[in-house]
């Protein structure tokens, strides 16, 4: 019992995680209907400038941590938008009305171009960060197993909260919002009553970016380490995410995300760590096929 | 743009080149700005500053937005296309001549004199991946179906060479059918229950089933060995004459049955010549098939799935025997690579390989033949001899994906006309 609460912590640890970068895929899944393979690395970025603007603090002599944090969090954020802005500009846009595998090739050859990029600037090595908060309590003993909380994890999943719920006012609140939903309905309607279609996009990949932003610096928090190479795993567990949430859905995004967490943790509890991957993958195959549609979408109607 | 033609816009210009080297400091600022340094020695992670860096690539961003709007505007790039179409316009009228030509040339290249060992090496690896990349663009081209995880099955089928070779003292041409039909019946198994799916979705999917491949050859160690891998693989014979300077009692070695001098070059100018019959097959099959109603109907699936249905062609099945084809290919190029190695871990087939060899098809123009040669040869060939650029090189090539499907997204030399045209022959419309 004890045990199983303990994982539940964890699951749902990793899995506000997965959520933060799920909903970038599914945003942008329903309003130009592609798969943002770029995302992941989009994350990978976003982990790199939290750990490197915790660096840069660190030398420059900011050591309280509430503060700290929350510049980088302001940090990381706001430069990782900017990626996730360029990308879109660079590589997605002017294929806008291409031939339907088009976006996504461009996206994996941005996928390895940012990866490489970030390998050549900053190295190939793991890059350890020495822990930032530290601590925690114990909330229940037995059956010589604690269960235990760490201050980190009570940061995450608060963080994590905070942000969705945030993120659901703008969605359903904001005019941005209302752009937004409209163009995931339809884009040229949208268009045609006066929504612009090319800046809502822009800045639902912002928003995207800057939450993949946040999963990043709570990843290197949370494991504290990190390389050029984990915005591939993440990216495509995810997607996974998304995917078993209903694409397109913001609550299945975060539910996915969950989900997908708890999975992880208890497969890598009770069963072989080795395969706690192809868990993952395995349960994305299954999804497809007996769900497309995933727990929250709704159907897709196909148009002749 | 705000430039019109004709006389250029320089204060809109002037503002466009600003913009775009203002995101190109917000972009430099931290990942080039800074970097971090491992001081060793339980330090921990230090931090040093590189602005320099940075002014050189916000000024590079300037510069090139500048030099982009106010000079080459739209002529330039219009006369590139043009000429690029041009070239794979003649390149498809004369497609009998060059690939005579080609053929010619691959099979007298390693009698030619600057032939040396590296050379040939190298062309077999060049021929490993034109031939994956036929295999693959079956797939892609044909069909229509984005394949990510082309590399489980050449991993397959050199797993299936390896293990039967160590197991039941298989040799290359007895395990060369099993490897293709294991990969085929892989293709068969992944493909079925994920082939209605929508075409990113399968992209997703097929690239999920090859980390799931590559985790299992790493962790199930009775079997594979793991990360350690399998070595003293067998290698092929010709026709049961081995490649080896003193042969086992009772057989007969290659160069004394010719009676040559032996040579270390004559196994890896065999080798070069086995991958380069192994494509040729691959090619003369993609061919004619092509002309099937079988291939027809991937072709047309291609285009219109909606279509096909309406006119009777079962989708799934269609679409599967795509896939198992285009596997059944990869298992072969797999068992070859296995056999040319003596040796197989679950490194050599990463995420990366099936980028790689995804790219040879893209960069080529999907369904197009020639295309792969030639983007083999650049995206293979170049970076093996200009080893000293090998950290670049997938950068570069990250990058030229992208700009290839933003300014040609049917491939560099993409021009090919339909294979069936209804009515009067016409003048193709120059592909967008």
């Amino acid at each position: 019992m004890e045990y199983f609460l303990q994982q539940l912590i964890n699951g749902l640890t990793l899995g506000a995680i997965y959520g933060l970068i799920a909903i970038g895929y599914t945003m942008v899944y329903g309003i130009i209907g592609m798969i943002n393979f770029a995302h992941g690395e989009i994350y990978m970025i976003g982990a790199f400038i939290s750990f490197i603007a915790f660096l840069v603090l660190g030398a420059i002599g900011v050591t309280w941590v509430p503060l700290a944090l929350a510049i980088v969090l302001v940090v990381a954020m706001l430069f990782t938008s900017v990626y996730g802005w360029t990308v879109e500009r660079l590589a997605y846009r002017p294929l806008r009305g291409s031939f339907r595998l088009a976006p996504l090739i461009s996206a994996i050859g941005m996928s390895i171009f940012l990866q490489n990029y970030v390998q050549l600037l900053q190295g190939a090595r793991v890059k350890p960060l020495q822990p930032i908060v530290t601590g925690g309590f114990v909330i229940m003993e037995g059956g010589g197993f604690s269960v235990y909380l760490s201050y980190l994890q009570i940061i995450i999943i608060v963080v994590t909260t905070v942000l969705m719920a945030m993120f659901w006012a703008i969605l359903s609140r904001t005019s941005f919002g209302r752009a937004q939903r409209a163009c995931q309905q339809d884009r040229t309607m949208a268009g045609l009553v006066g929504v612009n279609v090319d800046r809502t996009i822009s800045l639902t990949f912002v928003a995207g970016a800057a939450l993949a932003a946040v999963a990043g610096l709570m990843v290197t928090l949370h494991y504290g380490v990190i390389d050029f190479f984990i915005g591939f795993l993440a990216g495509l567990k995810a997607f996974t995410a998304a995917v078993l949430g209903g694409i397109g859905s913001l609550p299945g995004a975060m539910l996915g995300g969950v989900l997908i967490g708890l999975i992880e943790a208890f497969w890598s509890a009770y069963f072989d760590v080795e395969y706690k991957d192809v868990a993952a993958f395995g349960i994305l195959i299954l999804v497809l096929v007996f769900k497309p549609t995933g727990l929250l979408g709704r159907p897709e109607i196909e148009k002749v | 743009m705000s430039a019109r033609a004709g006389s250029p816009d320089f204060p809109g210009i002037l503002r466009d080149s600003g913009l775009v080297a203002l995101v190109a400091l917000f972009l430099a600022f931290p990942l080039v700005g800074f970097h971090t340094i491992d001081q060793g020695g339980g330090a921990g992670m230090g931090i040093e500053t590189r602005f320099p860096w940075v002014v050189v690539a916000v000024a590079a961003a300037f510069v090139g937005r500048f030099l982009q709007l106010a000079l080459l505007r739209t002529h330039a790039p219009v006369a590139v296309e043009r000429s690029l179409s041009r070239l794979g316009e003649v390149f498809q009228r004369n497609t009998v001549w060059i690939a005579a030509a080609a053929i010619t040339f691959a099979i007298v290249l390693p009698m030619l004199p600057f032939a040396d060992r590296r050379l040939v090496d190298l062309a077999t690896l060049v021929l490993t991946y034109v031939m994956l990349g036929w295999g693959l663009n079956i797939v892609v081209g044909l069909a229509g179906l984005l394949d990510l995880g082309y590399v489980a099955f050449y991993a397959v089928g050199a797993y299936s060479f390896a293990l039967f070779a160590l197991h039941f003292d298989f040799t290359f041409w007895m395990a060369l059918p099993i490897a293709g039909l294991f990969a085929a019946a892989f293709g068969v198994l992944l493909g079925f229950p994920v082939l209605r799916l929508r075409g990113d979705y399968l992209a997703i999917v097929t690239l999920g089933f090859g980390e799931i491949i590559r985790i299992i050859l790493l962790n199930w160690y009775p079997v594979t060995r793991g990360p350690n891998g399998i070595s003293d693989i067998p290698r092929p014979s010709f026709f049961g004459l081995e490649f080896t300077r003193r042969p086992a009692e009772g057989e007969v070695a290659f160069h004394e049955f010719f009676g040559l001098e032996y040579s270390g070059l004559h196994r890896i100018v065999f080798l070069y010549y086995l991958i380069l019959a192994l494509a040729l097959i691959t090619n003369l099959f993609t061919l004619r098939i092509r002309r099937l109603p079988i291939g027809r109907a991937w072709e047309a699936l291609r285009e219109d799935e909606i279509a096909c249905r309406t006119l009777g062609i079962n989708p799934t099945n269609t679409k599967l025997s795509a896939f198992a084809i285009g596997a059944m290919f990869g298992g072969f190029a797999g068992s070859f690579f296995a056999a040319r190695q003596g040796f197989v871990s679950p490194e050599s087939f990463t995420f990366v390989e099936s980028a790689l060899i995804l790219a040879v098809v893209v960069l080529g123009g999907m369904g197009s033949q020639v295309g792969v040669v030639i983007a083999a040869i650049i995206l293979v060939g170049l970076p093996e001899w200009f080893r000293d650029l090998q950290e670049y090189r997938m950068l570069v090539f990250g990058g030229a994906m992208v700009a290839i499907m933003v300014w040609r997204p049917r491939g560099l030399i993409a021009h090919r006309d339909p294979t069936v045209r209804l009515g009067v022959p016409q003048r193709p419309e120059p592909s967008a």
